[in-house]
This record gives structure tokens, C-alpha cells and sequence, in this order.
């Protein structure tokens, strides 16, 4: 085990806990999904967000082992559980985002210092600092194409994929678990922006927000 | 729509994702207490400012971002190659590996200027 201070960020669920958007749909509301919504969006609050530095194979070893879960082999790859509860994604050659269900961070980053112990390594809980929002339906693509500069059409942007670029001059991370779902972590503070963003640029599409 | 290849990355980028950082392989002087004056002057202070073949230290900022160096013409603003940080450019200002074009343009230039 090495010296690093740890703390359990949600030791006491007396303190209400709020997503980051929660100011979003007071202030800018939450339009329904109906039978004309060709793209709907839902956040996926409160997720356990963990960032692993280091080499590949350290920690490549360390997270089968923990999280049953290998780090994906390119650049821009993204794995996920067979459930698509837990994933990892490639951010730079030596740094990996990890997402699992909201309450799970600190036991994981406890196993993963355990089995690490004087490796040389970096494991930072960001669980407070984004959010993660799906974008399901036909016109997705569409939305993310009036959206981000990077190339989102299936030959360039196929399932398992996942970057990190300027989304509507913020930044963000874009990734695509699924055929038929995108996915987007957002910072906390260009949540609402981005939120905003989506609904403006959803309007052609009868963007609705699943809540 | 102008594109950048992040060698870390391995596939080309949106410019906008990037930001020059300035010339590439400057090298702090070892012992800086035992350096000259002079020499600590031009490590801190002095840059090329070339007509031609410039190496350049580039940051894919939203992205990876990871430094990695870029072998640019600063007349014809080509990007010649991007190569990682600890590697030396495969391309120099030396004729050789100079587009052939490029040659000719920078002597025309250097007369009239
Ligand atoms: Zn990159």
C-alpha cells in the first residue's frame, strides 16, 4: 500500500447530493421525449470517475486483476464490461478515464493503491468534477456533427471509440459504447453550457431530456 | 478544415486542437550556475527566426495533451512532419531534405529582402 492520503468522498449520505445539471432544469427546464423526438438526451449523474496515470503495462495488470477490465491497446479506444457498467478509456499514452457506478470509486481506488503498492502511478478521483450525458436516437450523429469538430461519421468514428476535442468551443470527451448511444463528459462548470447548447442545437430534432 | 498529425494520438487532428509553443530542442545549459552570461542570455532569450525549415514545439492541447515537436517551412507554412519528444527531426534545413520548390522560393526571397 503506498502513502498516498485517501478519502471516501461520499462518507455521509445525510448531505444531499445534487448532478451538475440540477441547476440546468430549474433554470432552463427539461423538454419531454415524444413520438417526433429524433434524439433524446439523459444524464447519467453521480458516476464513479476515476483518472489512472502510469505505464500501460503496471497498470494494465492492475485493473485486470481489480476491475476484470484490460486498458484498451490504441489511442482513442474505449472497453466496457459486457453490461456496460464499468469502462476505461484511452485519454493520453499515459492516462486512462474510468467509469463506474456512482459509490463504487473509493473501493476500487483503495484495490487498485493495494495491488499497486511503490509502482510508480497517479490515481485522481475527478467522480465530482463531470458528468456524463447519453445522446440516443437518429439524429444524434446530426446533433454532434453541428457540434464537435472532430469527424463523427461510423467509417472514422466506429463502437469503442472515444476522444477528446472542442465541443461547441468548450472541450469535452465524446465516446461511442454502442451502435445506437453517444456519450459525453462534460466538466461540471461547461455542464450547463453544453446542456444548453444541446437543447438549442436539439430543437430541429424535438430533442427531449429523459429524466 | 486544416489538419495536424498528433504523433501520440497517431491519427490527424482539427487545428484548432492545437497550440505552438515555440522552437523545439532548446536545450537548458547544464550547470546554469557555471554558464556565461552570454550563453544563459541566448538560452533564455534567443530564438531562430528562420525563412525556411523551423522545428517547433507543438501541444495538442484538447486532446492528449502531449508535446510533441513539428518540422515546419515558414515560407510556404508546410508541415513537414511531427515527430514525438526525445526524437530528432528526419527532416533539416540542409538542402537535402528540402522540398525542391521551396529552395528556389527562399533564394528569390533572400535577394529581393
Ligand atoms: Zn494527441
Amino acid at each position: 500500500m503506498s502513502n498516498a492520503a485517501t478519502f471516501d468522498t461520499r462518507t455521509d449520505s445525510a448531505i444531499p447530493v445534487e448532478s451538475p445539471l440540477a441547476y440546468s432544469y430549474r433554470r432552463s427546464g427539461a423538454p419531454a421525449a415524444g413520438p417526433e423526438s429524433r434524439v433524446t438526451l439523459r444524464e447519467r449523474a453521480l458516476l464513479g470517475q476515476l483518472v489512472l496515470r502510469g505505464g500501460a503495462i503496471v497498470l494494465d495488470e492492475a485493473v485486470r486483476e481489480v476491475l476484470g477490465l484490460g486498458l484498451p491497446g490504441e489511442p482513442q479506444g474505449l472497453v466496457q464490461d459486457e453490461r456496460g457498467e464499468r469502462s476505461i478509456q484511452w485519454l493520453s499514452p499515459d492516462e486512462w478515464l474510468v467509469i463506474v457506478p456512482g459509490g463504487e470509486e473509493f473501493e476500487l481506488e483503495t484495490r487498485l493503491r493495494e495491488r499497486l503498492g511503490d509502482a510508480h502511478y497517479a490515481i485522481s478521483d475527478v467522480s465530482g468534477g463531470q458528468t456524463l450525458l447519453e445522446l440516443e436516437g437518429e439524429a444524434a450523429r446530426e446533433l454532434l456533427m453541428k457540434t464537435v469538430i472532430y469527424d463523427v461519421h461510423p467509417s472514422h468514428f466506429p463502437v469503442g471509440r472515444g476522444v477528446t476535442t472542442v465541443f461547441a468551443k468548450a472541450t469535452a470527451i465524446v465516446r461511442r459504447p454502442s451502435e445506437e448511444r453517444w456519450e459525453l463528459v462534460v466538466r461540471r462548470s461547461f455542464a450547463d453550457y453544453c446542456y444548453r447548447w444541446l437543447l438549442d442545437a436539439g430543437e430541429e430534432y424535438a430533442i427531449g431530456v429523459v429524466r | 478544415m486544416f489538419y495536424i498529425y498528433c504523433p501520440y494520438c497517431g491519427e490527424h487532428r482539427e487545428e484548432e486542437e492545437f497550440h505552438p509553443k515555440g522552437q523545439a530542442h532548446i536545450e537548458r545549459p547544464k550547470d546554469p550556475e557555471a554558464c556565461s552570461d552570454e550563453a544563459w542570455g541566448d538560452y533564455l532569450f534567443f530564438r531562430d527566426n528562420p525563412r525556411g525549415v523551423h522545428h517547433e514545439l507543438w501541444v495538442h492541447a484538447v486532446g492528449c495533451r502531449k508535446f510533441f515537436n513539428v518540422t515546419r517551412h515558414t515560407v510556404t507554412y508546410e508541415i513537414l512532419e511531427t515527430y514525438k519528444m526525445g526524437e530528432q527531426p528526419s527532416i533539416t534545413a540542409d538542402a537535402q531534405g528540402q522540398p525542391r520548390e521551396a529552395v528556389a522560393a527562399s533564394r528569390q526571397e533572400g535577394v529581393r529582402a
